[in-house]
């Protein structure tokens, strides 16, 4: 846990890359795999989510020296509850189409593990400027995490970004992407892909001493 | 009101439309919990009770909102009333089996945050089911999110004698036996209309 002297630049940049909620802490499942099928959908429930977070955790940090420590979770969970449903009618007014698209998992960002776990992880010690930081750093890496996703799930199952076509008639779509076992397939890559960077970073000394020994054997 | 017959319903929230696997609710626990079978089972019988009881609340809550015309309170009455669910299953079972509340530890206030539990209140009244629907949507619900938690911790027990890569040790791995799984549950597709 960072110690409340970072600044809130820090707060942000850590929520965008080094604790990234989807590829790091791998929370927030539910929503991540079911509406990642399109880069749009995608896109449109990580700033939903990510605007929840933001005022949830201004709500819960400027809240906190009054909730009793005994009911804190379930205060957290009713602020949340109101946000999303603020957000849900939102989207509803703006764009119909998008709020059909996304369904009941609009009004799921409420048991998103990384909503509750920001409140009490963070803003329930921290100030309201550092809060509002976090949040936007954790929601902003969750919408791009998602971002990532919803783009190779489109790419690939659809052949087109955005619903702009990017291939010849000729590529044959992988519909299995589109479907569900695509989001895990493609949550699995990604997730693949930063481990084995991790894994160069820490064991870049490790494995040059490997591959030395391995050709003192040979 | 929905005219969908009460079998069909129940092989459509168990196999063919499953929680986790084909609306991907629940995952966390999914993940989770489902690294021993012995866990799993329980999770998945103390999940399907907490469905169950929850629906038949939601069930009433939403005739209460409709009746006082306040639909936008559904949202945040429908995760203070499971999140009280839970707590009183939880003092239930503390106080008529002790053991049973040992055996469960934390997996039992865990369940608030479980997305299956909030999706299925809101899927049961989107989709306008009569009680008896709701109680035999819970029930399949129930019933598909042990069975896949099973088949999972099944997978699992066995990946752990398996040699692979060290970079796809856990969750990656883990991810990968989902989608292979719910490539097989797409088999189910068609049953039940």
């Amino acid at each position: 846990m960072a110690s409340s002297t970072n600044s809130g630049t820090d707060e942000f940049i850590k929520g965008l890359w080094k604790e990234n909620p989807v590829f790091v802490q791998v929370l927030g499942m539910c929503p991540t795999l079911a509406v990642s099928n399109t880069a749009v959908n995608a896109l449109a429930m990580g700033l939903a989510t990510a605007s929840v977070l933001v005022m949830s955790n201004i709500a819960v940090s400027s809240l906190r020296t009054f909730i009793p420590k005994e009911v804190r979770i379930a205060t957290y969970i009713l602020v949340i509850a109101t946000f999303v449903t603020v957000v849900d009618y939102l989207i509803q007014a703006i764009s119909l189409d998008l709020y059909k698209a996304l369904g009941a998992f609009i009004s799921l960002i409420v048991v998103n593990c990384v909503i509750l776990g920001r409140a009490e992880a963070f803003a329930s010690k921290n100030t309201v400027a550092l809060s509002a930081m976090d949040g936007l750093g954790m929601g902003l890496g969750f919408a791009f995490a998602l971002f990532c996703l919803g783009a190779v799930r489109e790419i690939l199952g659809a052949g087109s970004l955005f619903g702009i076509q990017l291939f010849h008639d000729s590529f044959q779509d992988w519909v299995v992407m589109i479907l569900p076992s695509g989001g895990f397939f493609t949550l699995a890559g990604w997730l693949l892909l930063f481990n084995w960077i991790k894994q160069r970073k820490a064991g870049k000394h490790e494995t040059t001493k490997l591959a030395l020994t391995g050709e003192a054997i040979r | 009101m929905n005219h969908e017959s009460l079998w069909s319903i129940f092989i459509n929230a168990s196999l063919v439309n499953n929680f986790v696997l084909a609306y991907f609710l629940g995952i966390c626990p999914f993940l989770g919990v489902s690294a021993k079978l012995e866990t799993a089972t329980r999770m998945g019988g103390a999940v399907t009770f907490v469905m169950l009881v929850s629906s038949v609340c939601a069930f009433g809550i939403q005739a209460l909102l409709v009746a006082v015309d306040a639909p936008y309170l559904k949202l945040i009455s429908f995760i203070a009333v499971i999140a009280s669910t839970v707590q009183l299953v939880e003092m239930f079972i503390k106080k008529f089996s002790p053991a049973l509340f040992r055996a469960l530890g934390i997996f039992l206030p865990l369940i608030t945050t479980n997305c299956a539990i909030l999706g299925l209140a809101l899927f049961q009244t989107n989709k306008g089911y009569d009680f008896a629907q709701c109680i035999v949507y819970a029930l399949g619900a129930g019933a598909g999110f042990t069975l896949a938690l099973v088949l999972m911790a099944g997978l699992r027990e066995k990946l752990d004698l398996a040699k692979v890569p060290d970079v796809t040790k856990g969750t990656a791995m883990a991810l990968m036996l989902a989608g292979l799984l719910s490539v097989a549950f797409m088999g189910f597709g068609g049953l039940g209309g």
